[in-house]
């Protein structure tokens, strides 16, 4: 291999406090997983059990997010042409789900 | 990238050209698009579970007493509650939540890919990438053995008539519950699955790329951020099929 046109790359040395960040996401992703099997255990099934659920995923799904993909960095512009859709499917998830519980009723 | 962070100048709009106004590459701005159209497809099909779930009954015995039913839509705890090389031992949910850490921590090392190749460090981006391929494969491989136990079923089965039972799950019949709860388990961890091993393609193609110094020789890494991008999205993903799938 032509090692000639290599010489031209400067590597930076590892940002730590970058690094560091990453890690840090990576536990409190962990530790809210953890803690979503203990309640799976310990809480009866109920509309509270999954609310709680739900509100754990967006936390979760808030930190791949913004962290992980960067988008909380990202432009004002991008970031809310990204969220604003997702705010739709959200509402429109729990229409349908609100239409489901009706269907059960007559069946 | 500095590139695209261009200033704009005075008495002009960002949208007048010359500059991206989103801050960021064409590629990587087609990448969260295609992105965001790949989530309308999984929401598509998380909706569409979430309607026929919760147009089912739901069962409110206690967990102690569940027996599988066609009547009412199963608990997850007691469906999915084995893990390989131990028959008969109930682990609820110890092996998915396995398959969990594992996608978490691809992702992590996908992240840590990424900001390798902001520093041009080649030896680094080639080391995570390969943790991040391996995870990858892992959670395939977990899955096909979540897919074979599912199909093939427990001892215990489902009487479908006078003397006959069915054991595990088709689209058909489903000893588990419903034969819905089985097609949208087939379907929507089935997409996933595709996209899981999509991922892994192209995360061996950005490997091949960086130990070939393909990036190098480009003078920037964009690439392992763009396909980055659509690692964390397969990870995000995930976590929605585990909390409606395996959890409510």
């Amino acid at each position: 291999m032509d090692h000639s046109e290599e010489t031209h790359v400067t590597v930076l040395p590892p940002n730590k406090e970058k690094i560091k960040k990453l890690w840090t996401v990576a536990g409190i992703l962990g530790v809210i997983t953890a803690f979503e099997f203990l309640i799976a255990f310990t809480m009866h099934h109920g509309p509270l059990k999954t609310t709680i659920f739900v509100g754990l995923t967006i936390v979760k799904a808030g930190y791949i997010v913004g962290e992980f993909m960067h988008l909380k960095y990202e432009t004002k512009v991008l970031f809310w042409s990204i969220l604003i859709p997702i705010i739709f499917i959200a509402w429109m998830l729990v229409a349908f789900v609100y239409e489901g519980m009706a269907i059960s009723l007559v069946r | 990238m500095a590139s695209t962070s261009a200033t704009v100048a005075p008495g002009k709009s960002a949208w007048d050209g010359g500059v991206s106004p989103m801050g960021v590459s064409y590629g990587k701005l087609m990448m969260w698009f295609f992105l965001l159209s790949d989530a309308f497809t999984f929401s598509a099909l998380l909706i569409t579970y979430g309607l026929v779930r919760s147009s089912h009954h739901a069962y409110t015995g206690t967990v102690e007493a569940f027996k599988f039913s066609q009547n009412y839509w199963p608990i997850p705890e007691k469906v999915y509650s084995s893990i390989p090389f131990f028959h008969g031992l109930e682990a609820p949910l110890v092996f998915v939540g396995l398959m969990t850490f594992i996608l978490i921590m691809s992702s992590v090392t996908m992240v840590l890919a990424v900001e390798a190749g902001h520093r041009m460090d080649r030896p680094a981006v080639e080391k995570w990438m390969v943790w991040t391929i391996l995870g990858g494969i892992a959670f395939l491989g977990c899955q096909a053995w979540e897919w074979t136990h599912f199909i093939t079923g427990t001892e215990y089965g489902q009487s479908v008539a006078e003397g006959t039972k069915f054991f595990g799950a088709n689209l058909v019949h489903n000893q588990y519950g419903p034969p819905d709860f089985a097609d949208f388990f087939f379907f929507i961890t089935g997409f996933h699955g595709f996209h899981v091993f999509s991922g892994v393609c192209f995360n061996f193609l950005i490997y091949y790329n960086t130990v070939t110094g393909v990036y190098d020789r480009r003078g920037h890494y964009e690439m392992v951020e763009k396909v980055g991008l659509y690692w964390h999205f397969v990870d995000l993903v995930w976590v929605f099929v585990f909390t409606f799938f395996y959890l409510v």
